[in-house]
């Protein structure tokens, strides 16, 4: 008997774990056996969000830079981003495909669309909301236009630019579920492979969340760093 | 000798002297605009004075002192700062030889204190020990602990510190030029007086050249040497001393402006050593009454007052005092109130009037008789032409 039991015990295991997963219900034994097939999709997330989002602010603080010496400019590239914006994402998806094919760069390309009007608008806002006398001030003692933008105003801009980066990212990876219509991969192949199992939902869907929270708090991290400034005064 | 004195004077030291400055039919005019808002202003600042530029607002006041550094550039005419257009020159190179101060003060929010102040020689590309130890040897300058507030952020000080901090801040490459527009403007009456005191006091050790633009007539009067009064359209009403101005108003405008109290600022202006006072007949007990009594003949006042032999003053003489051979005393009057030669005048009127009394014995420092006070003194002194008396040389000297 006592030599039985494991046997049995294992026997009435895989019965279970087979029904279950027979019914497509949410199995822990099944998910833990099959962790090993989310790592690469979930990389293929993470690498697509990085690179759609470091990509996506490069190009939103270009035009950030550009347009703030140049402030008739604002309208424009407001107006163009927010149009991006508005597309539906699954479309962008399908008709950026007979431009860049399909594959990766497809679905970087769409999710970097996405992410520029939030990242402009942040970084144009931060930027605005720095006080006239301190630029006045600033301007006042000498320093110059270039000085003045990277030493006080975009230091100054900071939480503001963060802020738009934490929405970024956190539309980014929740778009990239979609990014494998453009043939990129990520945790939404993984989604749709089985998309009736109960466990792979809730296992790939968790997975995204939980990247999500991941890096809206490394951001959120780095912003208490390099912003001490901002902390509640230090009793005199 | 504190630390703070060793501070001051190593500030004498090492102060970049002071420049002159000169406005020579400068306007400016913004286009659309029918009236300039600068409109052919000539005018001297001589080298370590301080220039108030006063006028109801939209007078151009901030614009004219803007025009110094460039913030602003002249239509027409010339500025010279120490005897150079400063068209000569970029603006922010002119800039970082001119210190700035303005009411909203704008210290940099993300910067510590010592960050801040460090700014400017950070541009002229100062070594890191050189601007420590200047950062802390102008924290000391404005009366502010360096260990403690160097490592602090803006939004952690109050405001009468972080208007300290600004003030250090626009000295820190020990510019011969300051521009300060309404630098306590923001500041509650009590700490204001307490700031412009305070930077008179520096003002006496680092005799900077500066432009002081206020809207208050008697900020003006008391930190400038001179005040220039502008009305609308940046025309210049009148340039005097506070002392000409409130005695000799140019016009309408200039006598409005300065309120109907000039009298009595004049009075603010001086200090009782300044004014011709009365003769008085001095006793002592003991004295023969023949010598006293002939000493009150020439005396202004009919009555002598009776001294120690320290020659303090003890109270005013009766005639009961007098009746015998030699003084005895009889006081018909203790000596209070006593005024000291250093009283600012109003002061010590407002004494006289406290104690209800015409007059009042005037001692030095030491306590000695110097003579005697009355309030014919003082309006004799009123419809007198003014003296140049400089305010700020005798706080050093006290």
């Amino acid at each position: 008997m006592s030599l039985l039991a494991p046997i049995a015990q294992v026997e009435i295991r895989e019965r279970t774990g087979e029904s279950c997963v027979a019914d497509n219900g949410f199995c822990p034994s099944w998910i833990a056996d099959n962790y090993d097939r989310y790592v690469t999709p979930f990389i293929e997330h993470v690498v697509l969000t990085v690179v759609s989002v470091s990509v996506g602010f490069a190009i939103a603080f270009t035009l950030a830079l550009i347009a703030h010496r140049r402030r008739w400019l604002i309208g424009p590239i407001a107006g163009v981003t927010g149009v991006l914006y508005t597309v539906p994402s699954i479309a962008a998806f399908f008709l950026l495909q007979p431009i860049t094919g399909r594959g990766n760069l497809t679905a970087i390309v769409a999710l970097v669309a996405y992410t520029l009007l939030i990242l402009f608008r942040n970084i144009m806002t931060g930027l605005a909301n720095v006080p006239a006398e301190t630029k006045d001030a600033a301007r006042g003692m000498g320093l110059t236009d270039r000085q003045l933008l990277w030493r006080v105003e975009l230091p100054l801009a900071v939480p503001e630019i963060l802020a738009g980066l934490r929405i970024a990212t956190t539309t980014t990876i929740g778009l990239a579920t979609l990014a494998f219509f453009a043939g990129g991969g990520g945790l939404g192949a993984q989604i749709d492979a089985q998309i009736f199992f109960k466990s792979n939902v809730v296992v790939a869907g968790g997975l995204a969340v939980l990247l999500a929270a991941a890096f809206d708090l490394i951001i959120l991290r780095f912003q208490k760093r390099v912003t001490p400034w901002q902390r509640p005064a230090v009793p005199a | 000798m504190n630390s703070s004195d060793v501070a001051h004077r190593k500030a004498e030291q090492a102060h970049g002297g002071a420049a002159s400055l000169e406005f020579r039919d400068v306007s400016k005019r913004y286009p659309g605009q029918e009236e300039p808002a600068i409109e052919k202003l000539s005018l001297e600042v001589a080298a370590g004075e301080i220039c108030v530029l006063v006028g109801p607002s939209g007078c151009g006041k901030t614009t004219a002192m803007r025009l110094v550094n460039r913030m602003i550039e002249p239509t027409d005419g010339e500025i010279l700062f120490d005897g150079r257009s400063v068209m000569d020159r970029g603006p922010a190179e002119l800039r970082r030889e001119i210190g700035y101060a303005i009411q909203q003060i704008g210290l940099f929010p993300h910067l510590s204190v010592g960050d801040n102040i460090a700014t400017v020689p950070r541009l002229l590309g100062w070594d890191k020990q050189r601007i420590r130890s200047r950062v802390d040897e102008l924290l000391e300058l404005v009366s502010l602990d360096p260990h403690d507030t160097r490592d602090r952020y803006p939004a952690q000080l109050s405001g009468g510190q972080r208007q300290r901090v600004g003030v250090a801040r626009a000295l820190a490459a020990d510019p011969p030029l300051m521009l300060m527009d309404e630098p306590f403007g923001a500041i509650d009456p009590i700490n204001r007086e307490r700031l412009q005191n305070e930077f008179l006091r520096l003002q006496a050790e680092i005799r900077k050249t500066v432009v002081f633009v206020t809207h208050d007539i008697d900020e003006a009067i008391k930190i400038g040497d001179r005040i220039a009064v502008l009305k609308k359209g940046g025309k210049l009403a009148q340039y005097a001393t506070p002392a000409e101005l409130l005695m000799y108003p140019a016009d309408k405008f200039v006598e409005d402006f300065v309120g109907s109290d000039r009298a009595l600022k004049r009075l603010a202006l001086q200090r009782v050593r300044d004014i011709d006072l009365w003769k008085v007949a001095f006793a002592r007990v003991g004295e023969p009454t023949r010598e006293v009594r002939a000493k009150v003949e020439d005396a202004d006042l009919p009555i002598a007052l009776l001294l120690d032999d320290r020659k303090r003053p003890l109270g005013w003489l009766s005639e009961r005092g007098l009746q015998g051979e030699r003084v005895e005393a009889e006081l018909r009057s203790p000596a209070e109130p006593v005024v000291e030669l250093d009283d600012i005048l109003r002061d010590a009127l407002s004494d006289l009037l406290t104690n209800e009394t015409h007059y009042a014995a005037v001692v030095d420092a030491s306590g000695q008789v110097a003579g005697v006070l009355s309030l014919e003194v003082i309006s004799r002194f009123l419809h007198a032409a003014p003296t140049e008396s400089r305010h700020g040389a005798e706080l050093v000297e006290s």
